[in-house]
């Protein structure tokens, strides 16, 4: 993947075909220390144990288990190559939890890239999901809830184009302002 | 900056063209985008962005735009699909956001598949 935004969209899939009704999913950078962390976290239908030691081997993945395949090792590889780490929390029936940590000064960082895109196309291609969006740099945070602009729309939907481009907008220039 | 306050303004202007806008039903044309883990790291978001806009430009009415998982030839990912009732599906590989653009102007819009695009 050329962008850790890539990735994050990836790993949301998963939380949409586990079923979940919300999706949280944070950013948070801190520039002193040069870290980053990804956290996606789900209330979906969660994994077993042995779905969950499945998932970090792509080549214990088996037809049956397709849906993960080679999401989570290629997501762990970005985070270790930079020294950062990618950990997995999942209880049947309760959700699903994917952290990683990343060194920002590595060469091996990939760049975060076009986070804003990655939660517009998630937000309003699953209308029927939620998603909060939390991005934090050193300290100052942005949150973005469907919730709450759902509560706004009342029946305009949130994949209509107009609405679709705000949202856009919308997390491009707060998540912007936080690196100023 | 935009705040959420603005989007009260964006939701009437929205709703006023909603009226205007209505679904024709089963005689959609679905333009469907692989968006599994292949198709993501070969390229997708872009290409699915791309419809969208071009869609929405057009202001195309009964077109909708959707995604899908791992259709199944990886190495020909940004695969996409699009759905015509009564029509053949016509599945395009190796799709870019340029080739979008032609493909809703060519085939969505004028009825013309892009044979370039397709499998081979």
């Amino acid at each position: 993947m050329r962008e850790l935004s890539l990735n994050i969209l990836d790993i949301a899939q998963n939380s949409i075909s586990a079923g979940a009704p919300l999706i949280t999913i944070e950013v948070s950078e801190n520039t002193t220390d040069h870290t980053l962390f990804i956290g996606i976290y789900d209330n979906g239908k969660g994994m077993s144990e042995e779905q969950q030691k499945s998932v970090i081997d792509p080549f214990f993945t088996t037809r049956t288990t397709r849906k993960v395949g080679m999401g989570i090792p290629l997501f762990k590889m970005a985070a270790e190559q930079t020294g950062g780490s990618l950990e997995i929390k999942s209880e049947l029936g309760v959700g699903t939890e994917v952290k990683a940590n990343f060194k920002t000064d590595s060469v091996d960082f990939t760049p975060l890239g076009d986070v804003a895109s990655t939660i517009q196309m998630l937000i309003t291609m699953n209308t029927d999901r939620d998603f909060v969006y939390k991005h934090t740099v050193d300290g100052k945070d942005f949150v973005c809830d469907t919730r709450e602009i759902k509560a706004i729309l009342g029946d305009v939907p949130l994949d209509s184009y107009e609405i679709s481009q705000w949202i856009l907008e919308f997390i491009k220039e707060n998540t912007e302002v936080l690196y100023k | 900056m935009k705040t959420l306050a603005e989007l009260m303004a964006i939701k009437e202007a929205t709703m006023q063209k909603m009226t205007v806008r209505e679904d024709t039903g089963d005689d959609a044309i679905r333009i469907v985008v692989g968006m599994a883990t292949c198709g993501i790291a070969a390229g997708a978001r872009p290409v699915l962005n791309a419809f969208v806009d071009e869609v929405a430009k057009r202001n195309l009415k009964g077109v909708t735009v959707s995604q899908t998982g791992c259709i199944g030839m990886c190495q020909f990912e940004p695969i996409v699909e699009v759905i015509q009732p009564g029509k053949e599906k016509v599945t395009y590989v190796k799709m870019t956001a340029e080739k979008a653009a032609k493909v809703v102007n060519d085939h969505i819009v004028n009825g013309n598949p892009v044979a370039e695009y397709t499998v081979k």
